[in-house]
């Protein structure tokens, strides 16, 4: 074994790792900090996409520990984008104080997400979660001076410090089981003969560990709290960059360590497996995450439950099982992870200019600013899944599969849920937007963040909202990632077959 | 040449979008004239409209083997050229628009321009994609500029169409799933298997025929039709309700004829049953505009109806009936929303029979004689001669059906007839003063009236033009229906 090898094919970690310090170290010595700070962590971030581009195809180190293929290369990419809109998302919305820490937190979450999608091997999949979860704790609980920020950080804390034991349980039940960590090796021995009752608990536990992470339903509590309370980019990020490392690595699981062991979640032909599992919470989560979102008055909220209901969308491809419903899945969350950011961006400044996020905070934006508009109308319809927005491809992609998996459409029933629910989200969907394109704006509602009240009733172009330029970049980018992944969803969903061709 | 429709009216969205506000109406109109033209140009140059032939084809998701395809028939291209006639027209109803109107005729182009897609695709995601796009624009026009009871009808209207887009998202997936491809040609000779048919082909149908306004499912179409914007209603019962009729024809009684086999007596008792209980609700509404949109869910029976005979006539004349409703119901909702309701603010027809509207706007009771003869299937318009058809062709399949519907006939002639007379021709002339107290009127009235306010140029070329064209179909039905029968021969479930 070659260290330096070791260091060239970890060379994204090291790099963020080093950005993380410096940014650490900046964040302490400079008083001009704040912008340098965010300077550093992004030119950090886009650094290590260009080590990711620098690796080679295919590298396996330390039996599993660090995986290098095309899957794990896009999905790091992938990871750091998010992170890198949310170290602009940062910049504009929050912590003037203390930047260079909250910055180095998320840079430290970000490395977290990178052994996770680049791990096969149940040790560092384990490190990777707790790197992220502890991270994102504190993020979330960021903002001192307020109190639901606090709330947030320790609920989110609470609950993701049980589910994390429950994970590692999980995980140890199946390496006693198995005597092994490698996924490929541990999925060797469970095709090997029947399931043992023991390692059955350890597949669920494991399972239940990441419905906490992609908050399915019934382990999605701490979702809204946290979602809600959060700092704006710290929520951003868990409900993003957290999610898609975790569809990457649940589906590597249950595919490559737990793929004997499937079962069937076909309505007349249930086998007990992890399928049937998965199919539980995602019709659990579809239902319960469509119906409370209905009632909610803020939009964070309302986005927090919405996200409940489509992490049970996405489920649905993990339940349809092999390469094309992963392939599905990872379409899926990527393109929901891009929305949500997106969605947070529009939130912040809205929060920024009115000091609120609930829907009437909302109301007259289009007279406002019509670019915060507009973008806020790609995100909230892709996410309802409406054409030709990539939300919409994404269902379309994920309901297909899961109708041709189930074998004489045993899934059926699986995907007539979530067609229902996805009907049901369109209304509070357009209830956000009916706030933004219809609703004239309350009095009173537009305090600057200074205090000074603008008036009401002028001329409609009286109280613009000025972006600045990296704001307006990175929200016009992040809409025509969803206009574009909608329109023209080939290149993508092929990237991710080719890259899905290893898998078993 | 058929596809440039498609292309310029969503180039004029985004132009729209780019330009300064004393422009908007003038690039609506340029637009929806350019698609027009092309639509009217590709009508007469087509000659063998009996198939379904492709005219652009290219890879768009080569993994999934999804593809941009678009296509025409006679069917297709009816349905383009009714879809630009009133496109004109409404922009032309909608000329007065002041109120944000680059974003108003935007979300209206978007309409025209998804429905041109739906007629033209030839591929089942494309048209599904088409389809759906149309939905989100019909809610801004309707919650923004519509008017009484506005951000309800609107979202009952939206919520409606989704769910039916929900229906068919589960047919497409399904269908995806079974065939392998989404290739309407391809799917047309493609044998799914008979259960499959039998629960695909309702789900699919009824999902399409909610947008076509079919009982029980119709009530979203008065609501959102009163609801809406004058130009909004025209094209949504003008047009958007004929995609979910053509979308019905083209892919779900043509990919599952043995479901459609299995199901067409059902069909065809929902629309006798929308044909005579929208006629019967009609006559015993208050306001005009609620009286014209249940005379759009009777009209659409009469598709239905023709759908259901599964022979050559019945459905041309369903054809032919959509293409006839379509330019009535938009020229009876100008005279309502526009020539009517923007002068006197208010649709209460007893309101309206105490004002004597011919005297004061006589261009309008001459259009709405026009279209209400035109309505009730006079002779010599272009609803007599789709009824009579679709009734030709019913009668082979459902003798009773069209004795029922003979009842129907005579509800829909007795509602059109008090509406007329109640609006323009009543005797109790009390001066063009509203009573007030008893009528309902909207909030942007001022004491001011605007009945002195002429009909104004465009509102009569806009008028004249849906005229014309009614007129035309009436007296030489030959014209459309040459077009029309041979593709509706060509489909699948004749034979």
């Amino acid at each position: 074994m070659n260290y330096l090898e070791l260091l060239k094919l970890a060379a994204p970690e090291a790099l963020l790792a080093l950005t993380a310090l410096v940014v650490l170290a900046l964040g302490l010595a400079t008083t001009r900090g704040p912008g340098i700070c965010s300077a550093v962590a992004a030119a950090g971030i886009l650094c290590a996409s260009a080590a990711i581009l620098l690796l080679p195809e295919q590298a396996t180190l330390f039996r599993g520990m660090l995986v290098i293929s095309p899957l794990t290369s896009l999905f790091k990419i992938i990871c750091l984008a998010l992170a890198f809109f949310t170290v602009i998302l940062a910049r504009g919305s929050c912590t003037p104080r203390h930047r260079g820490e909250y910055l180095a937190l998320l840079l430290l979450a970000t490395i977290g997400l990178l052994l996770l999608v680049g791990s096969e091997e149940l040790l560092m999949i384990f490190i990777g979660l707790e790197l992220t979860g502890l991270s994102l704790y504190v993020m979330a609980g960021f903002d001192k001076t307020d109190q639901r920020s606090a709330e947030a950080g320790l609920k989110y804390f609470l609950f993701g410090s049980t589910a994390s034991a429950f994970t590692l349980f999980g995980l140890s039940l199946v390496y006693g089981m198995c005597g092994t960590t490698g996924l490929g090796a541990i999925g060797e021995k469970v095709a090997a003969g029947p399931v043992a009752p023991l390692m059955t608990a350890g597949i669920v536990m494991t399972l239940i560990g990441f419905a906490f992470k992609i908050a399915a339903a019934p382990f999605h509590l701490w979702a809204p709290d946290a979602y809600q309370g959060a700092p704006v980019p710290s929520a951003a990020f868990i409900a993003s960059g957290s999610k898609v490392a975790s569809f990457v690595v649940l589906g590597k699981i249950v595919l490559i360590a737990f793929g004997p062991a499937h079962g069937s979640a076909a309505w007349h032909a249930m086998v007990a497996g992890w399928a049937p599992v998965l199919a539980v919470l995602a019709a659990l989560s579809i239902v319960i995450g469509n119906l409370v979102a209905l009632a909610q008055s803020n939009v964070r909220r309302l986005l927090a439950y919405s996200a409940v209901a489509h992490a049970g969308y996405t489920l649905l491809g993990l339940v349809a099982g092999g390469r094309d419903g992963f392939g599905a899945t990872l379409f899926y969350t990527t393109t929901y992870a891009f929305t949500l950011v997106g969605a947070f961006a529009v939130v912040a400044m809205v929060r920024h200019e009115t000091g609120g996020d609930e829907i009437k905070n909302f109301a007259g934006l289009s007279s406002r600013s019509p670019l915060l508009s507009g973008c806020m109308a790609i995100f909230m319809l892709s996410l309802a899944g409406l054409p030709p927005l990539a939300g919409f491809f994404g269902k379309f992609y994920l309901f297909s599969t899961a109708l041709r998996a189930g074998g004489n459409h045993g899934l059926l029933w699986l995907v007539v849920l979530a067609l229902l629910g996805s009907f049901i989200s369109l209304y509070y969907y357009l209830t956000v937007l009916k706030a933004v394109f219809v609703d004239d704006p309350e009095p009173g509602i537009l305090k600057l963040a200074t205090g000074r009240v603008r008036p009401i009733g002028g001329p409609e172009t009286s109280s613009l909202i000025s972006l600045d330029f990296l704001q307006r970049i990175s929200l016009i980018s992040l809409a025509a990632v969803v206009l574009v992944l909608g329109l023209l969803p080939g290149s993508f969903v092929s990237q991710i077959a080719a890259a899905l061709s290893s898998l078993p | 040449m058929i596809a440039w429709t498609i292309y310029i009216t969503f180039a004029g969205a985004i132009g729209l979008l780019l330009m300064p506000r004393f422009f908007a109406r003038w690039i609506a109109l340029a637009t929806a004239l350019a698609g027009f033209v092309v639509s009217l140009l590709a009508f007469f140059e087509a000659h063998n409209t009996g198939t379904f032939a492709t005219i652009v084809r290219l890879p768009w998701i080569p993994t999934l083997g999804l593809e941009y395809h678009i296509a025409a028939d006679g069917i297709s291209l009816t349905l383009a050229l009714v879809t630009g006639l009133t496109a004109v027209s409404a922009v032309l109803f909608s000329w007065d628009v002041e109120h944000r109107p680059n974003e108003f005729f935007f979300w209206l182009l978007l309409v025209i321009g998804g429905s041109y897609g739906v007629f033209l695709s030839a591929d089942l995601f494309l048209l599904f994609v088409f389809y759906e796009l149309v939905i989100v624009p019909k809610y801004f026009l309707i919650a923004i500029w519509g008017s009484t009871n506005k951000e309800y009808g609107a979202m009952k209207l939206t919520l409606y169409s989704f769910l039916g887009g929900a229906l068919v998202f589960l047919g497409i997936a399904a269908t995806y799933a079974t065939a392998g491809s989404l290739d309407l040609q391809q799917l047309a000779l493609y044998k799914f298997s008979l259960p499959f048919q039998t629960w695909a082909f309702p789900v699919m149908f009824l999902g399409f025929a909610i947008l076509a306004g079919i009982w029980p499912l119709h009530t979203w179409a008065p609501t959102g039709h009163v609801a809406a914007p004058t130009a909004g209603s025209m094209l949504l019962a003008g047009i958007v309700m004929k995609l979910g009729a053509y979308a019905a024809l083209r892919v779900a009684m043509n990919l599952f004829p043995d479901g459609f086999q299995i199901w067409s007596k059902w069909i065809a008792l929902l629309g006798v049953i929308g044909i005579v209980y929208a006629a019967a609700v009609a006559l015993r509404q208050r306001d005009l505009k609620f009286v014209i949109g249940y005379s759009s869910v009777s009209h659409m029976g009469f598709v239905l109806l023709g759908l259901a005979t599964a022979n050559a006539l019945g459905v041309g004349g369903a054809v032919l009936q959509m293409f006839s409703h379509g330019v009535i119901a938009a020229l009876l909702f100008a005279v309502a929303g526009r020539m009517i309701y923007r002068r006197t603010h208010t649709r209460d027809l007893d309101a309206l029979s105490d004002m004597r509207l011919a005297r004061a706007l006589p261009f309008a009771a001459f259009t709405f004689v026009i279209a209400s003869a035109a309505s009730m299937g006079i002779p010599g318009f272009s609803g007599f001669a789709a009824e009579i058809t679709i009734l030709l062709g019913a009668w082979k399949a459902y003798p009773t059906a069209v004795l029922i519907t003979g009842a129907g006939m005579v509800l829909v002639a007795a509602f059109t007839l008090r509406a007329l007379k109640k609006t323009f021709f009543s005797d109790k002339y009390r001066g063009v003063r509203l009573p007030q107290g008893r009528v309902q009127v909207d909030d942007d009235w001022d004491e001011q009236s605007e009945l002195c306010v002429p009909i104004t140029a465009a509102e009569k070329c806009g008028a004249l033009l849906l005229i014309f064209a009614t007129l035309a179909a009436g007296l030489y039905p030959k014209l459309l229906l040459d077009r029309i029968l041979p593709a509706v021969e060509a489909m699948r479930f004749l034979k």
